[in-house]
């Protein structure tokens, strides 16, 4: 366990006056599943989207599994897996299919490539829906979908946005049991981000609590109790200690429509 | 379930070289347009309604006319490449408001997150306009056939013709993808096309030639990409005397590979929506 797969150090982004993420470090373990737990607006998307070479940095490094995130970032690339908050797979093809470009993307051959998707369609319990639209799937199905695309090419470590915004108590529960059979199982390295403080409890192993940009404790749960201060205080008094008030600094209209709009896709 | 098919940190094989990859990269994202392409026909089928009317009624009606010099083809003949030209600028000029929509909805972050270059999956998406075009050029062609318009239609013309499609295809949603890139919203993406089409169309040797033209229209036609896939086109279907088909290509691909450029640097610009 005292192999670092992810190692943040310093980490900074500014939007014009903003300072979206500022000073930001930490380490994930591997086989960990580490949560970046936030209020809208904290500072942990644009963390991920670094993390995911999504978005260029004003300042700090990442290393992922040994590989330094500077000029070809298509070596970082080819060792993470994302699932991004929006959906990621296209609803007019099938389970299959969606699988069977993200393969070739991945650069994966021929041969290894039918065996992979096989593996991955019985790992996410969808080897009997794989052939139909992905567009006639439950929001619990696509989620599935798009973790096994996203672990395709046997990643070091698994990136999650808000992996269960806006789905149903059930299709919440069964891709926990997912996430963490993938954890277990496969000792899959996990990044995740949630606002959703029994989802960081029961999922992830340490906690890191963002707000306004920085790093306000990271831990254990029990560490984060004892910083606390209160054994027995519940995640939520954790998390309303650490990120103070629930006030949003960015979230706003756009952000507002943008989750209700995933809501409604992925309901 | 077995664990060690699906454990992490196995190695695939010897990796591959990078122009290969670039070429799979490049196959992955065509092959992901094709097969949409084939389960949906329908929008491919609705965008051969505006050409089939302007074969059938503005082609009848003109050629009734003989008032413009067409040679001894017919005007019918003569406004057959106009048109399918037409309908490759007009398919593609708004393939931006497709990348618009993969961005809105997440698909492009997440292909963007895997090891394909920015060029390979511009040129993918350019080309992608590329095989919608082609479905125009068929449906057409037959219909040309249908209406028993006189085209040359030899194999080496076919190829040509093909040739021609794809190129224009590739350039114009190459155009598109930039100014997608650049107004970033489907609305004004929308506005902006309808903007564009009509004096794209009109300032072109579409519907008539350039010899009919005042001084200032033939200036503009001149600098007007549409011209030259026109006239490539017309060469090779009505074997007109005076078209040059090696300027034609040449002109279209060194315009795509401009577009091509320009979509390399602003792909970080349309991601961050």
């Amino acid at each position: 366990m005292d192999e670092v797969t992810v190692r943040v150090r310093d980490l900074a982004k500014r939007f014009g006056e903003v300072h979206a993420v500022q000073g930001v470090s930490f380490e994930v373990h591997a086989g960990e599943c580490f949560g970046l737990l936030g209020p809208n607006g904290a500072g942990k998307s644009t963390t991920l989207k670094m993390l995911t070479t999504l978005l260029p940095r004003d300042g700090g490094t990442i290393e992922i599994a040994g590989v330094p995130l500077t000029g070809d970032v298509t070596r970082v690339r080819a060792r993470i897996g994302y699932v991004p908050q929006m959906l990621s797979v296209d609803g007019s093809l099938t389970g299959y299919e969606n699988l069977l470009i993200f393969a070739k993307l991945y650069g994966l051959r021929r041969g290894e490539r039918e065996r992979r998707i096989a593996d991955i369609l019985e790992l996410v319990g969808l080897g009997e829906a794989a052939d139909r639209l992905v567009k006639t799937y439950s929001g619990g199905m696509i989620r599935k979908l798009e973790i096994g695309q996203a672990i395709l090419h046997q990643p070091r470590v698994l990136f999650l946005d808000e992996p269960t915004v806006g789905l149903d108590p059930v299709a919440r529960k069964g891709v926990w049991e997912h996430i963490e059979r993938l954890q277990q199982e496969q000792n899959m390295t996990i990044l995740l981000t949630t606002h959703y403080m029994e989802e960081a409890e029961s999922l992830c192993t340490r906690i890191a609590i963002m707000s306004r940009g920085r790093i306000a404790a990271v831990g254990t749960p029990a560490e984060l109790r004892a910083q606390m201060g209160n054994p027995d205080a519940s995640m939520d008094d954790v998390f309303a200690h650490f990120a103070g008030s629930f006030e949003h600094e960015e979230g706003g209209m756009k952000h507002v429509f943008r989750s209700r709009r995933t809501a409604r896709r992925m309901g | 379930m077995s664990s060690e098919a699906v454990a992490p940190h196995a190695e695939w094989g010897k990796p591959r070289h990078p122009a290969v990859l670039f070429l799979v990269h490049v196959a992955a994202i065509l092959e992901m347009e094709a097969r949409k392409l084939r389960k949906d026909p329908t929008e491919l089928l609705m965008r051969g309604v505006q050409p089939a009317l302007w074969l059938l009624v503005f082609g009848q009606a003109f050629s009734r006319f003989r008032v413009l010099p067409t040679g001894s083809v017919s005007y019918k003949a003569f406004l057959t490449p106009g048109i399918l030209a037409q309908s490759i600028t007009f398919i593609s000029i708004f393939y931006g408001i497709a990348i618009i929509w993969e961005r809105d909805m997440g698909l492009l972050q997440k292909v963007a997150t895997t090891p394909i270059r920015k060029s390979a999956l511009a040129l993918g998406k350019m080309l992608s306009a590329s095989i919608r075009s082609l479905g125009q050029a068929v449906i057409i062609l037959v219909l040309a056939l249908i209406l028993q318009i006189h085209l040359h239609l030899g194999a080496l013309s076919i190829l040509g013709v093909l040739l021609m499609v794809i190129l224009g295809g590739a350039f114009f949603s190459g155009l598109s993808m930039v100014i997608a890139a650049i107004v970033r919203t489907r609305e004004r993406m929308m506005g902006i096309g309808q903007l564009i089409t009509m004096p794209l169309f009109f300032s072109s040797n579409a519907l008539y030639p350039m010899s009919v033209m005042p001084g200032w229209l033939k200036v503009i036609a001149t600098i007007n990409p549409m011209s030259y896939l026109v006239d490539g086109l017309r060469g090779l279907l009505i074997a007109t005397p005076d078209t040059h088909f090696g300027l034609d290509v040449l002109v279209l691909v060194v315009a795509g590979l401009l577009m091509l450029a320009l979509n390399t640097v602003l792909y970080p610009r349309i991601l961050a929506g």
